[in-house]
């Protein structure tokens, strides 16, 4: 049975559908990119594996239905989302945002540890704990984001753009702190982009999401070959 | 010279209470971004069931914990089954159901307990050593105000819950999105600030005397803190708590007359609007369209 799994999910925003039965599945300690243009549907897709769209169809995560269950319970099965817009809390420090992120832990020692390691990823993060995290880039803001989620110890990490707004230096770091974890500590990853070429190298696998449904999916290898993604996504 | 330390320390006294009242406010407008018109009708009626207890024999700390045990309770309750139904609701829909809780408590009250004003008994003993220019319930009050937001600060400040509670009240989303489960940190909001609501309520009752109409002035005077200091900002309620519970003292014997005190309330919920909506330390919210 596959780790994560979504069959003909469809969704909407009030009258308008945005998913029209799309179906994936990813492995156990993978990386699976969702590709696409803008309006395609692949942030909706993420929300609605959060719970936080009206879905119809079936979603499984580990053996366990998800559909039509709260965000709160979602993430208590270990699934933390990196939001489009980052999601900071702006107004809090930035360990206040850290330990957010663990909130539905309840080993309180390991948590601690946890901030210890997280610090390890992103050094500055530590010089910055006291700091109210509205103050930080945006490209901090985008690390933090991906440390407030590491800070669940999640078993799936799903990253909403996680190169949109940064430099590309800062992108190439951040994928690479990204494939670390996924080779580390064994955290399967959904990754959304627009930034085709990045998400290519840094996934296994990759779906191809045009107008609310799954147009092509493969081996990253294989869909990177592909002439029409290359031509349309790739730009050579 | 001593008049006037007089009048500033009966002021902080009172201070005090509307700096909790304030302080209530502002935690629910940092939730739903409204005023909790009926706030001090929620502490009236609290202040009531204190009455009750104290009548039915039992010890006055005994009745004050109590009391404020059923005011969270009464303030959870009342999220859930009035205020979460119309969570997203127009703001009108929302105001007018505070209103309608404000007028509700207000009757039923009075039906129960009838208008007639009845004294309530202050738990702080007679001599505390400076009766000179303050009464004892006075410093007593100002003590349990200080205890109360002492309390407060450390919840928030240090315990995961207090850090989950500011969380869903700022950024709702994100705030599921690591669990939180933010309706109940609403219901909770509510039970808090029924809660310090009580307390101000049983502080100020044996000042003003118990009837249904008793926390009406309270109310403004708290408002009034709660926009000096910046509704948004709870450091600010209490900081403008204290200061309109000063200024109303001091300008009511030295300058304006008893009769007009209220107006001071009135005169700076006006003045800062018109010149400082944000307040003292309140933030200023500018949003790009």
């Amino acid at each position: 049975m596959a780790f994560l799994e979504a069959a003909a999910l469809h969704a909407s925003y009030g009258q308008t559908r945005v998913l029209h039965g799309i179906s994936f599945s990813m492995e156990e300690g993978t990386i699976t990119a969702l590709l696409g243009a803008n309006g395609a549907g692949k942030t909706t897709t993420l929300r609605a594996l959060c719970g936080m769209v009206r879905t119809e169809g079936e979603m499984r995560f580990a053996g366990q239905r998800i559909d039509g269950r709260a965000t709160e319970d979602i993430v208590r099965l270990g699934i933390a989302h990196v939001p489009d817009g980052r999601g900071t809390f702006v107004n809090l420090t930035t360990e206040e945002n850290l330990r957010l992120g663990a909130y539905t832990r309840k080993d309180r020692a390991a948590v601690e540890t946890d901030l210890e390691r997280v610090y390890g990823y992103f050094p500055w993060l530590k010089e910055r704990r006291a700091q109210q995290a509205g103050t930080l880039s945006g490209g901090e803001q985008q690390m933090l984001a991906v440390s407030r989620a590491l800070m669940l110890r999640p078993k799936l990490m799903l990253l909403d753009e996680p190169s949109f707004g940064l430099a590309p230096l800062i992108v190439r770091e951040l994928f690479a702190i990204l494939r670390r974890v996924n080779e580390k500590e064994r955290v399967s990853m959904l990754v959304v982009e627009q930034n085709a070429a990045m998400a290519l190298d840094l996934a296994d696998h990759a779906y191809l999401i045009e107008t609310g449904r799954v147009v092509l999916s493969g081996p990253s290898g294989d869909i990177k070959k592909n002439d029409a993604v290359r031509r349309s996504y790739l730009g050579y | 010279m001593d008049a006037l330390l007089h009048q500033v320390l009966a002021g902080l006294a009172t201070g005090g209470i509307y700096a909790s009242v304030a302080l209530a406010l502002v935690m629910i407008y940092q939730a739903t971004h409204l005023v909790n018109f009926a706030q001090g009708e929620l502490a009236m009626f609290s202040t009531y069931i204190a009455w009750s207890l104290i009548n039915a024999g039992m010890p006055y700390w005994g009745a004050f914990f109590l009391t404020v045990g059923f005011s969270f309770v009464l303030g959870v309750l009342i999220e859930r089954v009035v205020i979460r139904p119309v969570e997203n609701a127009p703001v009108l829909a929302v105001v007018v159901v505070f209103i309608a809780l404000l007028v509700i408590l207000n009757s039923v009250t009075g039906w129960i307990y009838t208008f007639t004003i009845k004294t309530f008994p202050s738990p702080f003993p007679n001599d505390l050593g400076f009766g000179k220019y303050m009464s004892p319930h006075e410093a007593g009050a100002i003590g349990v105000t200080l205890v109360v937001l002492l309390l407060l600060y450390a919840f928030f400040r240090f315990t995961p819950l207090g850090l989950a509670m500011r969380a869903a009240a700022q950024n709702p989303e994100s705030s599921r999105l690591v669990g939180i489960r933010v309706g109940w940190m609403l219901a909770l909001g509510w039970g808090l600030a029924a809660a310090i609501g009580s307390i101000a309520g049983m502080m100020v009752a044996p000042i003003v005397f118990l009837d249904p109409n008793m926390m009406g002035g309270v109310l403004l005077y708290a408002f009034a803190a709660a926009l000096v200091g910046g509704i948004d900002s709870p450091g600010g309620a209490v900081f403008g708590g204290f200061l309109v519970g000063v200024l109303e003292n001091v300008l009511g014997a030295f300058v304006i007359g008893n009769e007009l005190k209220l107006a001071v309330a009135l005169v700076l919920i006006i003045g800062v609007l018109v010149v400082k909506p944000s307040g003292f330390s309140g933030k200023v919210h500018v949003s790009r369209v």
